[in-house]
């Protein structure tokens, strides 16, 4: 397969090849099931709303409910206000959410929908909530959407002036349920008592009770946004997914925040849990200690097989940077760091970790494609590549092992059940990784060579 | 109608969509009908795509075409390579190229970015056919993607085809239509070809190798096939077509008009067929042969079903003990599909009681129901809520559906069969009858089912 892609690399200005990102609503809608009882609504052309819930449909294998402004075309002449008046009124009638959180798309914001005016204007039930936020798709991309999520039920209701609660609000970052959960559980750990906007655990991976949820169990409850005002502090994981919102409840309510990259692997997972320690003061408990521990002592027994190796790394800015802080810590090079999404930042945390450990001769690339990708990796090769599912067709076409993390995956069933954050996340991680290599070295060396015991 | 009763004891049926629901009533058909072939309501969790869906999944096939989106990048990211159509020879058509139209290019237009990307990927590869997709946007900012594609089928001497597909401009069979007439204005020029005695198959997406069954079938019965719309073609074999004598259309959702049209300016007359099942795929091999005049044609077909046929009926009989008196969902995009299933489902021994589809029309649904037994539930564009509360109110067994029906069907305890781009093996033939029993059973006959905790 991709025949196409030819070694030398031209410079392309106007088209992009086989993308490593989608645009914003997306994230926008995945933001928004992560609060309990809201649907998430789609103010655009019907076909927004269809293949976005087929998108995440195809990640995380589980239903993805939204609704949509079904546009015509008249709404893309006059405005879509009444498609949505109608929408709201529809929504609370026939699925009953308490919340509607109105994202935009291309078109409306093109033809200049005023969500705010429209809002206003809007009949709302007593004790029913509709919010938006804008997320024009011609601009970043499914992480800013996600971003802009939060921001936008921060900004609707988070009071300030609200009582203080003790507690922390921990923005999780464009992450899977699986990893929300490991955060809850660190937290819980060490005695932290948290909100977490959102929190798609027990939406996105809720189990199998032989009844069809619309809204399941899991979810931020609209009442812990509404008292976000009274928290002692944010921690705000993933620096460019969620510093912005962060930003935005400090501005609003002078809620403090501290921002550091995903816990992913030793160190960051390290800070994340010093950053918890310091606010509950309480002693890092054994269990946590153990699994670090465990970490480390994986880390040295697979370090034959990682050390020097080389793994280019696609996917998501934060992430991206996440599994390549991981993947220096078992002494591997990695080679590209490419991620769809715009943004310098990416490029300066990445030449950062790079320059930390003394590693050279890496690319770093934020608004690159998997084109670009596979042409870097013809003209150097590398051991592994790490990221989605996009990722098989390069990987079968040069021969590489791939290891997926990230968004999305659609090729594989499980991964958003599980972590990749905290220590046992990065424990997986180093499973996925040493078995990808060793896997690829069991089905590629000479038969004389083939070890039972490695 | 009965739709007032069951909205009486209904609350879940919202009251605009009382008209695209019905419950057959005893004693044959209802006269009057049901609504149809027109917008979803605003609101709606439609399970629906939009025009530029319906064009590219058309279109997308077309195996050494370059199929670039002219709009945000979304567009492109949700549409690249998810419609498991096999190629025998050209897979260029599985990356994705998108203009990724940024903030400055809707301020300013992104015309001149669309050239830019055109002549950037003309200069590399020089293409005999590239379709440009014109998204919600493009029309709003002002682009004349007809004119840049004009020139610039000039200046190279090639096919530069603009799609007409912004996602509000209608609903997915707007998109057939338009990537109908993307087909036929490139078709058109070579009309007058000479005709050869032969067919074109039409709407057969050559999904898990389908399209090369029916090839096979017709070679074994001594037809000759011209071309293919869409699946496995290419430009040399989609210019071929006009030579045809006869049209046999497989998915008349998205094909009948091309069809119609060919018809009407290259004198190719055309049948509706379908091979899904044993009864459709007989009588359709004997129609084409009849349609040609072809006598020795029709024998072979006789003879040749009825070999396939008992080839495959041990096996099937074999099946058909452990799903007798199990009971049917249907919710497909096209009305011909559907009918098809209810003679498969009966055949099985297994009764259809909610059938619905996404685009079907009027015909469609007076077929429908004829064939079903009284009170089966009939639904146009459902949603997942109506989908819900009739699988649950007609205790279906097994519901076969697409990629956002699939998740639903399982939170319901209920079996599930992808009948759309995610089918894991053929379902068309008799190969796909037998694939098609085997995954009904081994659904609904799976053991998990047993575990879940009511």
């Amino acid at each position: 397969m991709l025949d196409y892609t030819p070694k030398e690399i031209t410079e392309r200005k106007a088209i992009v090849i086989n993308p490593a990102k989608t645009c914003q609503p997306v994230g926008a809608m995945y933001a928004a099931l992560g609060v309990h009882n809201c649907l998430p609504h789609s103010h655009g052309s019907q076909g927004c709303c269809a293949f976005h819930r087929m998108f995440l449909t195809r990640h995380f294998k589980d239903p993805a409910m939204a609704s949509s402004s079904s546009f015509t075309e008249g709404a893309s002449v006059f405005g879509g206000g009444s498609n949505l008046k109608t929408a709201v009124k529809n929504i609370f009638d026939l699925y009953h959410p308490e919340m509607i959180a109105v994202h935009t798309t291309c078109l409306s914001e093109t033809i200049g929908d005023d969500l705010n005016a429209l809002i206003i204007d809007m009949d709302i039930p007593d004790g029913k909530y509709v919010v938006h936020c804008n997320t024009p798709s011609y601009k970043g991309s499914h992480v800013t959407g996600f971003t802009n999520m939060v921001s936008g039920f921060i900004k609707y209701l988070a009071k300030k002036g609200t009582e203080p609660n003790g507690k922390v609000c921990i923005m999780p970052g464009f992450v899977n349920p699986g990893d929300m959960r490991e955060y809850k559980k660190l937290a819980n750990a060490l005695k932290v008592p948290i909100t977490m906007l959102p929190d798609t655990s027990g939406v996105m991976d809720s189990p199998m009770t032989g009844k069809y949820e619309m809204y399941p169990k899991g979810g931020t409850l609209i009442d812990d946004i509404k008292e976000l005002g009274g928290c002692i502090k944010t921690v705000a994981l993933g620096v460019q997914t969620s510093e912005p919102s962060a930003e935005v409840l400090r501005k609003q309510c002078g809620v403090e925040y501290v921002s550091m990259p995903l816990p992913m692997g030793v160190e960051a997972t390290d800070n994340f849990i010093m950053e918890l320690q310091k606010i509950s003061k309480e002693e890092v408990p054994y269990e946590i200690e153990e699994e670090r521990g465990q970490l480390i002592d994986i880390m040295i027994d697979i370090h034959p097989y990682t050390y020097g190796k080389k793994v280019a790394i696609f996917g998501d800015p934060d992430t991206v940077l996440g599994i390549a802080s991981f993947a220096l810590e078992l002494g591997m090079i990695p080679k590209y760091m490419v991620t769809g999404t715009p943004g310098a930042a990416f490029e300066t945390a990445g030449k950062a970790l790079l320059e930390k450990f003394g590693v050279e001769d890496c690319t770093v690339k934020a608004e690159g494609d998997l084109f670009l990708l596979h042409q870097w990796i013809k003209n150097e090769k590398v051991d592994l590549i790490i990221g989605g599912t996009h990722g098989k067709t390069i990987a079968r076409a040069e021969d590489i092992p791939l290891v997926r993390m990230g968004f999305p995956i659609i090729d594989r069933y499980i991964h958003s059940y599980m972590p990749l954050t905290g220590y046992r996340g990065a424990m997986r991680m180093a499973e996925l990784i040493a078995s990808a290599l060793m896997d690829y070295q069991d089905s590629h060396c000479e038969e004389k060579d083939v070890e039972v015991v490695m | 109608m009965v739709v007032e009763e069951i909205v009486k004891t209904d609350s879940s049926i919202l009251k605009e969509r009382q008209d695209f629901i019905l419950h057959k009533q005893a004693g044959g058909c209802s006269g009057d009908g049901m609504r149809c072939d027109s917008d979803s309501v605003s609101g709606a969790v439609s399970q629906r795509a939009c025009v530029y869906c319906g064009a590219r999944v058309v279109l997308n096939p077309i195996t050494d075409a370059f199929h670039i989106v002219h709009g945000p990048i979304g567009c492109a990211s949700y549409t690249w390579d998810i419609r498991g159509s096999l190629t025998s020879k050209e897979d260029l058509y599985r990356n994705s190229f998108s203009t990724d139209l940024r903030e400055t290019d809707i301020i300013f237009g992104g015309e001149k970015k669309l050239t830019a990307a055109i002549e950037e990927v003309m200069e590399k590869y020089n293409p005999k056919l590239v379709f440009i997709y014109a998204t919600c946007i493009v029309g709003v900012i002002g682009d004349d993607v007809e004119a840049v594609c004009r020139t610039l089928s000039e200046k190279y001497g090639n096919h530069i085809i603009p799609v007409k597909s912004p996602g509000f401009s209608g609903n997915k069979s707007t998109g057939y239509r338009m990537a109908c007439n993307a087909i036929m204005s490139l078709i058109g020029q070579y009309k007058t070809k000479e005709k050869v005695k032969g067919v074109n198959i039409l709407g057969d997406f050559n999904l898990a190798g389908e399209m090369w069954i029916i090839k096979d079938y017709l070679k074994q019965i001594g037809v000759h096939v011209v071309s293919s719309f869409t699946g496995d073609s290419s430009y040399e074999s989609l210019i071929a077509a006009p030579s045809a004598s006869l049209n046999i259309v497989q998915c008349a959702g998205s094909s009948t008009y091309l069809a119609k049209q060919m018809e009407e300016t290259m004198d190719i007359p055309f049948i509706k067929v379908s091979f899904f099942g044993v009864e459709d795929t007989t009588s359709s091999l004997i129609r084409i042969a009849e349609a040609l005049g072809d006598e020795k044609a029709r024998q072979k077909a006789i003879a040749f079903t009825e070999s396939k046929a008992k080839e495959i009926q041990d096996l099937v009989e074999r099946y058909k003990q452990n799903l007798i008196g199990k009971k049917a969902a249907i919710y497909v995009g096209g009305g011909f599909k559907a009918i098809s299933l209810i003679r498969q489902f009966r055949s099985l021994g297994m009764e259809t009681v909610v059938v619905g589809t996404q685009t079907g029309k009027k015909d469609d649904y007076e077929i429908i129901e004829s064939l079903v037994k009284e009170d089966t539930v009939i639904l146009d564009d459902a949603n997942p809520a109506e989908l819900e509360t009739f699988m649950i109110e007609k205790k279906a067994d097994i519901l076969v559906g697409g990629v956002k029906e699939r998740p639903l069907a399982y939170k319901l305890g209920i079996a599930f069969c992808d009948h759309n781009h995610e089918r894991k093996h053929p379902l068309a033939g008799f190969e796909g009858v037998l694939n098609f029993v085997k995954e009904i059973n081994s659904s609904i006959n799976n053991p998990v089912w047993d575990y879940i905790k009511e």
